[in-house]
Formats: structure tokens, C-alpha cells, sequence
């Protein structure tokens, strides 16, 4: 079922969606990707603030390529999420209500997602030339030495995703491939 | 004899590394073409329709294909009548590789140490892999190689009694465990043979064969065949979210082994298969 949804999401908007849903995403998202992750990790346990308040956030796992002259950002399609589940669980218990990226998802994100009615989207993987096309504006606020792994604040308009983890824990990638074998 | 400055090899490769990160070649698109026809799903289809758009999207607006342009694999083959001047070959390799990525607005995605991760922030070093062959010319390919694809590849030391039976099993193993995570559809390329690391670099090098090429084995390549339907029929589909088109194609190369074994490798790579071949 094709559906719109904007940022931020709290738990009403995100129990509304469920596995299999094809949203068109739009407002305020934030990057993060591996390093950026670690060092929010670290900065937690040393009691220290993160970049953004995780409340109702949702964060796209990019790195994107460099903008050329005149583009707002440069190739924008998701990350492999997994490498993200060390961490995600702690971003979840704060306030993180959603998360883009491609690929599978370990029990403690998807055991954390049920309690803290949460949301895992898909985007295409290999399209991110077409994803940058829905992005309106960027700026990076955190660890601008990270380069390609800087926190990114990024301005969506209909963002094609697909809801691949519910916040029931239903996982859309076992559904289809369950159908598909039974 | 013939002479050639390493300046035309920094060259080549800075044009080379722009150019496929920006166009995916014949063989490939031609596939992707194929299958969004022959695919079953809708949801499948509209995400090869996707992948499709994406492919004009890069190449008028000069946007890379995808966000991770990789870490430059370089297969180089030089005849043993050229005599090179100027920098070190590697150096000019690699000065290559840092011009085309700076210049082509490619993401650096290297870092100097596998433990302490400093981005190099030119994408240097590349992997390179140096051949002699008989003659005057250089043959080079350039295959960026994006790690999501990277990473759920493998080498598995199977036993002369596996046979085909056995490679069979551990690729459609290593296709499933990769699933969603390596954005299918993906590309498959097989080493069979050789030691642990020549396994592993044939994978690698089937890659960049063309994909309307088969083995020119018969035997090797009816097992290109059967392991291409055998992948598509696992339903993991474009994006993973089900349908038949989980591979566009599945190369594989092979080299002779001991007595005592099998070695295996699969690399996987996702749509994004980017070679680019130059003669100089």
C-alpha cells in the first residue's frame, strides 16, 4: 500500500505502517554510518550530548558521494544497516523512531524496534543517483572530519522506501521469501 | 621495444575510474533490460525500473551510479617488449586513482589502517593486480568494487570429493546468506582452482568479463547456466524483496589445483558491476 508519511514520526504514525508498505518519505532526516555511529556510541558512554536529539528521528545509513558545482548532494542510495546493529539498539532506547538503509537486521534491533515502536525502511540499494533526486537540502552538523561519514542533516521530499521491519516485528524480506517457498 | 611514460597509465586510470562510476557497460545494462522484462513480481519490477532510471539519471547529470564507487581494482597486464619511464608504476597506478576520484566526484572510501580507519581521503591505495603477457601492449581494467557486495563474498576450501555438487551448494549458500544485503540483482563471479588467494582472485576477475561471454569450457559453462537459473529461482529477488531475478549472470574461471583440493571462491557484486577496459 503506497502511503506519505513526514517527519518527525512519533509511535501513532509509526504503528500505522506496516511491513510490505511502499511510503514516500518526507522533512528532516539525518545521515550516519559506521564511524558516525561509533563515535555517538562513545560519546554516550563518556556522558557526553549527541549531535541531534534522537526524539522521533528518523537516520538514512549514507555516505554519499561529493556534490558537484550546483547539485545539492551527490549519489545518495543506503548502506548495508547491519554493520549499524551494534549501535542501534541505544539510538532506539533514545528516541529514534526510524531508520533507512538496505539489508537484514539482527533479533536485539528487531526485539528493540517492537519495544520502542520503531520502524526499518528499505531504500533501493545501487540507486542512489535517483535517491539524491529527492533530496532537497544538506548540511552537515557533526564530525565534518568524518568526511563521507559526517552526521547530515538532509531535507527529503518523497523519498521512495519500503517498510521492511513493523513495529510488530513483522520483517517483510521473511514474508516474501516464506510466500514464495510455501 | 617499445617505450611508454607512465604518465599515459596515471592518465588512463583517472579517465577509466571517472568513467565507470558514471556508465555501466553493454553487457550489463542489456541484462537488467532482459530481466525487468522477465521478471515476476511487480514490486521487482518496478524496482528494476528503478535501477533503470537511475542508469540515465547518472549519466546525464553526471552523478555516480551509486554512492559507494569503491575501492579501484586495477588488473594491469604488461607486455614483456614495453619498457616504462617515469614514476613507478605503482605510484603512477595510484596517482591515477587519486586524480579520477578527486576529479570525478567520487566518494573516498579507503582507509590507511584496518584497525585505526583514517579515511586516506583520495581512495588510494588501489588493489592491483600486475601480469606480463607476450607482446608490445598494456591491457588494463579498472573495476571499482562497492563493498556491500564486498563483503558477503567468500572463499571456502572444499575437497576434490565436493565436485560440482559441492560448488553448487556453497554458492547458492552464499547468494542466500547475502540476500537483501548485497543489492541484488547481483553478479556472480566464481574462482575454481588455484590456491586460496588465486581462487579468490579468478572470482575477482570473472567479474569483468563480459556477461554475454561464457566460459569457453563447456563444462564450466553449462555450470554458469544451471547455477544462474538455480540463484534466480531462490525468489530473494530485486532489492530482496522477492521475484526472479536475484543474478544477472554468473561467471566463473578456473585454473589448475592439487591433487588434494578444491578451492572455491564466490564474489559477489550487486548491479553496479563496473569494469572498464583499455588497450594502450
Amino acid at each position: 500500500m503506497d502511503k506519505y508519511i513526514t517527519t518527525p514520526i512519533d509511535s501513532s504514525k509509526v504503528v500505522g505502517l506496516k511491513a510490505g508498505d511502499y511510503v514516500y518519505l518526507s522533512g528532516k532526516i539525518y545521515t550516519a554510518r559506521d564511524a558516525a555511529h561509533k563515535r555517538m556510541f562513545e560519546a554516550l558512554q563518556q556522558n557526553k550530548e549527541l549531535p541531534f536529539d534522537m526524539t522521533n528521528q528518523v537516520i538514512y545509513y549514507l555516505g554519499p558521494t561529493p556534490a558537484r558545482e550546483g547539485q545539492v548532494i551527490g549519489s545518495a542510495g543506503p548502506t548495508t544497516s547491519s554493520r549499524m546493529d551494534k549501535y542501534t539498539p541505544t539510538l532506539l532506547d533514545l528516541g529514534l523512531k526510524g531508520m533507512i538503509g538496505k539489508g537484514k537486521r539482527n533479533e536485539d534491533v528487531i526485539a528493540s524496534m517492537v519495544r520502542n515502536k520503531a520502524v526499518y525502511f528499505a531504500a533501493v540499494g545501487g540507486a542512489g543517483a535517483l535517491l539524491s533526486k529527492c533530496i532537497k537540502s544538506s548540511k552537515v552538523i557533526a564530525y565534518e572530519d568524518l568526511g563521507t561519514e559526517a552526521i547530515r542533516e538532509l531535507w527529503v521530499e518523497n523519498l521512495p522506501v519500503i517498510v521492511v521491519i513493523d513495529s510488530n516485528g513483522n520483517n517483510f524480506y521473511e514474508l516474501q521469501m516464506n510466500s514464495i517457498n510455501s | 621495444m617499445r617505450i611508454v611514460h607512465t604518465n599515459a597509465i596515471t592518465k588512463a586510470i583517472k579517465e577509466m575510474c571517472i568513467e565507470a562510476n558514471l556508465h555501466l557497460t553493454e553487457d550489463v545494462t542489456n541484462r537488467l533490460k532482459k530481466a525487468s522484462l522477465m521478471e515476476n513480481s511487480d514490486l521487482g519490477k518496478k524496482i528494476l525500473g528503478q535501477l533503470k532510471e537511475n542508469l540515465e539519471i547518472a549519466q546525464k547529470d553526471l552523478i555516480p551510479i551509486c554512492q559507494d564507487t569503491g575501492m579501484a581494482v586495477v588488473f594491469i597486464s604488461i607486455g614483456q617488449d614495453v619498457h616504462l619511464e617515469g614514476d613507478y608504476l605503482e605510484t603512477a597506478i595510484n596517482e591515477g586513482i587519486r586524480q579520477g576520484y578527486e576529479e570525478g566526484y567520487l566518494r573516498k572510501s579507503v582507509v590507511n589502517d584496518p584497525l585505526l580507519r583514517e579515511n586516506t581521503k583520495d581512495n588510494t591505495p588501489g588493489i592491483i593486480h600486475y601480469s606480463i603477457i607476450p607482446g608490445e601492449d598494456i591491457e588494463i581494467t579498472v573495476a571499482p568494487k562497492g563493498f556491500g557486495s564486498e563483503n558477503m563474498s567468500r572463499v571456502v576450501m572444499l575437497k576434490p570429493s565436493d565436485g560440482e555438487e559441492g560448488i553448487k551448494k556453497a554458492v547458492l549458500e552464499t547468494v542466500k546468506l547475502a540476500g537483501p544485503n548485497a543489492c541484488p540483482p547481483m553478479v556472480i563471479g566464481v574462482g575454481i582452482g588455484g590456491t586460496f588467494e588465486k581462487c579468490a582472485i579468478l572470482a575477482k576477475k570473472a567479474l569483468t568479463r563480459n556477461l554475454e561471454e561464457s566460459s569457453k569450457e563447456e563444462h564450466i559453462k553449462r555450470l554458469e547456466q544451471e547455477l544462474l537459473k538455480e540463484i534466480n529461482q531462490t525468489g530473494i529477488g530485486p532489492g530482496g524483496l522477492g521475484g526472479n531475478t536475484t543474478a544477472l549472470g554468473v561467471n566463473i574461471e578456473i585454473y589448475p589445483t592439487h591433487i588434494a583440493g578444491l578451492p572455491l571462491a564466490i564474489n559477489i557484486c550487486c548491479h553496479v558491476n563496473r569494469h572498464v577496459k583499455r588497450v594502450l
